[in-house]
């Protein structure tokens, strides 16, 4: 591979983003006859640099996914844009999507889905790369390098995806990911579905792999510590807008909008004497903002979608 | 429900006239000669024009079409070529006979694959095997197979119920019960082994399911959990494989009835198709698809009354 | 930075065969499979061989040998015009056979394409298509047969290919079904990432898919096709000088008091095809659902047994609501008798929320499972002792244990939304217990409902009530569950993951109403969870577990301040809240302490998969 970005990526935008999405809007043709479509995204707009993080951390139904398959490609733009290098890639055609295919690529949450099933790890890894015209010697090569960046053995590639832990499965979509050196990666909670301590290790693997090829990262996730850990920027994101933006360490410690703070409030600290505190001011917040919400009616909604 | 119910009846019509038109086409591009065979091959060029004329085969398809349509809306499907007789009172005195081995059949289904399906769902081990068995079975034999041998055993050589015949229900309800019993045993059997099939597995994937065990862990009686929580839930997808096997059951009755030799649409059906006799194929078709409307619609009902998610929002 | 290497990057050795290869292997040890393949072969063979097996002229008719007996000449007789029986049976199997194979040929030539264009591409196409294969689905086969054989004339294979267009919608919903949930798969998103076009996503990715169902579709298709022939024939409709099953059953009715037995030859001959090809499609569904399901086993290893750690002594036994020991919990799988919890001890005091924590096949929720005797029947469970409120409950009767469940002992889920019976409203299903266990009358019992759900933070208790469960959110169901866990006032309640599927504002919400429940009626809580933040949020003491057995037990801030055995270490270093954003977090977790030899594929939800 070669890396040409090394050492820690700024904290500062850079003049000319690596992906722009700029006032974008997002709706799905609603069920029925002649009912208004469903708007998930009401425009949005972020930026990523090259070889940085975006953490976009929001709960179910916040659009935060869509955002993600709508920078993939695989949403369907109603409005707004989303710069890629400074061209144009909403509403691009099938062809040239498919051009852009080396240069952005995804990390799903569900290891057990993201994987065919009946396909052996090399041919999985190595479709990308066929796709793309690479003979066959070549691809085989480049398939073992991409099991050694995951940290996977070189036989692993003979195997099918159900013999694999959910964590190993996870590197394997990395890996595919990887396979022709994308400059953008969008990772829609690809560590979620893992346990505690797999998922510790797969972090490490990202943060890794971001370090020595300077892949910029759109980080999904429903998760506040983990946006926390990888992001060098953090979006939060509720009910198809972008609520607050910012440094990673200023949103996720001391957020300004109080959507955050509630979300921020609400995570629970492994440390019972921190989370005590934590849960009474959560409680004095709510508190507060049910008494706000008498006085003058247009608040914050109290209630919020669920995941389930 | 009313929107819904509205546009099924409007989809079946549709069905009836797209069946009726693609049936009525067919026919009028027939390869043989109908009136030939009315009038005999000895008949003379004259006799045969006259006859033509007379069933009005002279005139071109669309027109043709175009009475026939106009006629069966008003209830008339015009006379058989052949006999000469009203088909619409032909077959007013044949469906009876249909009707009554047919819906027996479906209520047999009904009941006897919930039963079967239930019992080795709960019970597994041997009584599941007989079901997978007989799921076989059904499938393998034919319904006209099962009703010769019914005829041959029951019938002739163990003499218990008649072998043939049909007695009507205003003459006698033991004669009628015992005249369509055997019948309707041998068409359901292909049917109450699918849905029997089918009964037992949606039975348990319900057993299996989340909430099962959360009914459970409430500690609520197993027999409220059987019947009421997971019967109800196993139910809608039985239906639907029974709402395909009723379409199965109007057909096989078309063998059946010649087996018991049975007068009813299934046997008119069978000489009026070998005759090329339009206007009995005609009414024939059009009355069996519509009763697999009615009994679909009916089923679509019942689907909608017990699944809540089709019933409300 | 280096990685340690854990059992994360360690693969075990390959124990399935590669996908097709596998089936084929799996169908051929099936004895029923290879029984059908057997007797189709044969029958195959000798109506192929026909010629070879007889030398009479299966149209032949003789007046003199009508119903002959059986000879040399004829080894099984003569038919009702003296035609050899042996011969048109063997020839009958011909046009069985072929006009079968029309049959199916055509309903997959036309089935198979559409279904994957509508399922693939939707739109228009799939409207039309849908509308058309409803209407043929609607029409009773045999008589659209009948149409056409007397519009068209008497041919055999024609009303069989016109059979093959009736039997089309069935396999194309069978393909467009299996093309839109393989569409919806995120590998099929991930295909086209990667740049895949729409020609190589279906042929690469959805062709294998509808494959095996297709072949299985077939199987059953030719037992169909050749029954619907020889009803036809059977019927006189069919070509005359063609020897057919049908025609022979249809020759044998006429003579059916002469010589009943001539219906043998033809009905067996019928079934047993027919049978064999029906039995042969169930084989290989069972042979793909093996494979498919052979991915969730988890191999045959044995987790290493983590020595316990203890902190403070453990609770008097006396004051104890519920004192487990002992218990062992295991499945039979294709590899033996598979452990899942073992030796498994622990107490629960009065008014106490006990943790029980653990990563996927830790075994924490069999454990809790076992305690409301809620396994499925195929686990095998033991313990020393199972006691609550001074009763041993290890030994009770499926009846006698329903007195305690939902009386005095309550469980609430981890997934709200599958675990509410979606055919009956909220209202009758929280109901139905309240009325069993404390002999309530339907409107006290509703009455009391309603005021539980108000209890539980709904703020329309009324039209929650009258609502079936598909039209709540998923925080308003799993409020419900919990509602009707503590209706009858239990001591004991045991909540498995009960804020997993939420988010977390509704997560904070949800604990919060756990915990003033359990303070207003003094309960007795086991909560299992994965999360140490839920755990420092609620809990009094924690145990937790790893491969099934207890590794350490402590009051919760004891258990934070200083962790005793290196998997509790390694657990709470793998939080990330505490951790320098975007350092490396493996270094401090030595995963040789893990031990979990394959966290991923033993799920913790064992019991909805059956034995893990």
């Amino acid at each position: 591979m070669t890396a040409t970005m090394n050492g820690t990526p700024r904290k500062d935008v850079p003049a000319e983003p690596l992906l722009a999405v700029d006032d974008l809007v997002v709706e799905y043709p609603a069920k029925g006859w002649r009912r208004p479509p469903f708007r998930v995204l009401k425009g949005v707009s972020i930026t990523i640099g090259a070889g940085e993080t975006l953490g976009l951390v929001g709960e179910s139904g916040s659009g935060k996914t869509t955002l993600g398959r709508a920078v993939l490609g695989l949403a369907p733009v109603a409005s707004g844009t989303v710069h890629y290098a400074g061209k144009v890639i909403s509403g691009l055609g099938a062809k040239e999507r498919r051009a852009l295919s080396s240069d952005i690529q995804v990390v799903f949450q569900d290891p057990y889905t993201s994987l065919n099933p009946a396909m052996t790890v090399n041919d999985i890894l190595s479709e990308p790369l066929r796709v793309a015209g690479t003979p066959r010697a070549e691809a085989e090569k480049r398939v073992r390098d991409l099991l050694d960046q995951v940290r996977l053995p070189a036989d692993a590639g003979e195997r099918l995806p159900r013999e694999f832990s959910g964590g190993q499965r996870q590197r394997i979509a990395i890996a595919r990911a990887l396979s022709r050196d994308p400059r953008v990666i969008v990772c829609d909670e690809p560590v979620s579905a893992l346990d505690l301590s797999t998922q510790a290790r797969v972090l490490d693997l990202f943060v890794e792999i971001q370090e020595r090829t300077g892949v910029a990262y759109l980080f999904v996730t429903h998760d506040l510590s983990v946006v926390r850990h990888i992001s060098h920027r953090v979006a939060v994101m509720r009910g198809g807008e972008i609520v607050e933006t910012g440094d990673a360490a200023t949103v996720t410690t001391t957020p300004q909008h109080p959507y955050t703070k509630r979300l921020l409030l609400a995570a629970p600290v492994p440390d019972p004497a921190r989370q005590a505190e934590r849960r009474a001011e959560r409680q004095r917040l709510a508190a507060a903002m049910a008494a706000d919400a008498r006085t003058n009616t247009p608040a914050i909604a109290s209630t919020s979608g669920d995941r389930a | 429900m009313i929107v819904f119910l509205v546009r099924r009846i409007a989809a079946g019509l549709v069905l009836v006239l797209v069946i009726a038109t693609t049936t009525f086409a067919l026919m009028g591009l027939t390869g043989s000669d109908p009136v030939r065979q009315i009038v005999g091959q000895t008949a003379t060029r004259q006799q045969v024009t006259a006859k033509s004329a007379e069933l009005g085969l002279d005139q071109p398809f669309v027109v043709r079409y175009g009475h026939w349509l106009a006629d069966a809306v008003h209830g008339n499907l015009g006379s058989s070529w052949f006999s000469g007789e009203s088909v619409t009172t032909s077959l007013e005195n044949k469906l009876p006979v249909t009707l009554s081995i047919v819906l027996a059949a479906l209520l047999l289904s009904a009941v006897l694959s919930t039963v079967l399906g239930v019992a080795a769902a709960v019970r597994r081990g041997a009584l599941d095997q007989v079901v997978q068995l007989l799921a076989v079975l059904g499938f393998a034999v034919p319904s006209f197979l099962v009703a010769l041998v019914f005829a041959v055993v029951i019938g002739v050589d163990l003499g218990w119920l008649p072998a043939t015949g049909y007695v009507p229900f205003a003459d006698s309800a033991s004669g009628w019960l015992k005249s369509i019993t055997l019948p309707a045993l041998s068409l359901s059997v292909g049917a109450i082994a699918a849905t029997a099939q089918q009964v037992r597995g949606s039975m348990v994937d319900v057993l299996r399911a989340d909430y099962v065990r959360t009914l459970r862990s409430r500690g609520i009686s197993e027999r409220s959990l059987l019947f009421r929580h997971a019967l109800r839930n196993a139910a809608p997808a039985a239906l639907t494989v029974l709402a395909l096997q009723f379409i199965g059951l109007v057909g096989g009755a078309v063998v059946v009835e010649k087996v018991f030799g049975l007068n009813g649409i299934g046997s008119e059906a069978t000489s009026a198709g070998s005759q090329g006799d339009t206007p009995v194929v005609m009414g024939v078709v059009v009355v069996m698809v519509a009763l697999v409307v009615v009994v679909n619609i009916l089923m679509d009902l019942a689907y909608g009354w017990l699944n809540p998610k089709v019933r409300v929002g | 930075m280096t990685l340690p290497q854990s059992e994360e990057t360690a693969v075990t050795p390959a124990v399935a065969a590669h996908g097709r290869a596998g089936l084929l292997r799996r169908l051929l040890r099936n004895p029923v499979a290879v029984t059908c393949l057997v007797l189709l072969a044969l029958i195959s063979l000798a109506s192929l061989c026909a010629p070879l097996l007889t030398s009479q002229d299966p149209a032949h008719t003789s007046l003199t040998e009508s119903l002959a007996p059986m000879s040399g000449k004829h080894p099984l007789g003569g038919d009702g015009v003296g035609r050899d029986v042996l011969a048109r049976l063997l020839y009958g199997g011909r046009t069985s056979l072929l006009g079968a194979l029309l049959a199916v040929a055509v309903a997959v030539v036309i089935g198979v394409p559409a279904g994957l264009v509508a399922g693939y591409y939707r739109k228009w196409f799939d409207a039309v298509s849908s509308w058309v294969s409803n209407l043929l689905m609607a029409v009773p086969a045999i008589i659209v047969l009948l149409v056409v054989m007397s519009a068209v004339g008497q041919n055999t294979y024609l009303a069989m290919a016109v059979f093959g267009v009736l039997m089309s919608p069935g396999v194309f919903r069978l393909i467009r079904a299996s093309v839109i949930s393989v569409r919806e798969e995120l590998y099929v998103d991930a295909a086209r990432v990667s740049g895949l076009s729409d020609a190589r996503i279906i042929r690469r990715h959805i062709l294998p898919v509808v494959q095996a169902p297709t072949i299985i579709q077939a199987a059953q298709m030719l037992g169909l096709g050749i029954v619907i022939q020889s009803g036809l024939e059977f019927l006189g409709l069919g070509s005359a000088t063609q020897a057919s099953w049908g025609s022979m059953l249809n020759d044998a009715f006429a003579n059916i008091y002469n010589k009943p037995e001539l219906m043998v030859w033809p009905g067996v001959a019928l079934a047993v095809t027919v049978a064999a090809f029906g039995l042969l499609g169930n084989a290989l569904r069972d042979a793909l659902d093996g494979t498919a399901t052979r991915g969730r086993k988890p191999r045959g290893t044995t987790p290493r047994k983590p020595v316990a750690v203890k902190h403070s002594a453990p609770p008097e036994a006396t004051d104890a609501l519920l004192a487990l020991e002992g218990l062992t919990v295991s499945y039979p799988t294709a590899e033996g008798e598979k452990t899942v919890v073992e030796g498994v001890s622990l107490t629960v005091r009065r008014g106490e929320v006990l943790g029980l924590v653990g990563e996927s096949g830790s075994g924490k929720s069999q454990t809790a499972f076992a305690v409301l005797g809620l396994l499925p029947p195929e686990a095998s469970v033991s313990t020393r002792q199972l006691v609550f409120d001074g009763t041993e409950l290890g030994n009770l009767g499926r009846a006698e244990m329903n007195r305690y469940r939902g009386r005095r002992i309550a469980y609430v889920p981890q997934e709200p939304m599958s675990n509410l019976d979606p055919s009956f409203r909220i209202g009758a299903q929280l109901v139905e217990p309240v009325r069993r266990h404390l002999k309530l009358s339907g409107a006290e019992a509703k009455a009391k409902t309603l005021a539980l759900l108000e209890r539980v933070g709904i703020a329309d208790p009324e039209r929650v009530f009258n609502s079936y469960p598909h039209q709540i959110s998923g925080g308003m169901a799993q409020r419900v569950l919990i509602a009707g866990a503590v209706s009858c006032e239990p001591d004991l309640l045991i909540a498995d993951e009960p804020t997993t599927a939420l988010d977390v504002t509704v997560q904070a919400e949800v604990l919060d109403l756990i915990r003033s429940l359990q303070r207003e009626r003094n309960m007795g809580v086991i909560l299992v969870t994965h999360d140490f933040g839920v755990v420092a949020d609620i809990c009094d003491r924690v145990t937790v577990m790893q491969t099934g057995t207890v590794v350490e037990s402590a009051p919760v801030r004891e258990l934070f301040a200083g962790p005793r055995h290196p998997y509790t270490r390694m657990l709470l270093a793998s939080t990330l809240e505490d951790a320098e954003p975007r350092s490396p977090l493996s270094r401090i977790v030595p995963a040789s302490i893990a031990g979990v030899t394959d966290p991923a594929v033993i799920t913790n939800s064992v019991h909805q998969e059956g034995p893990a």
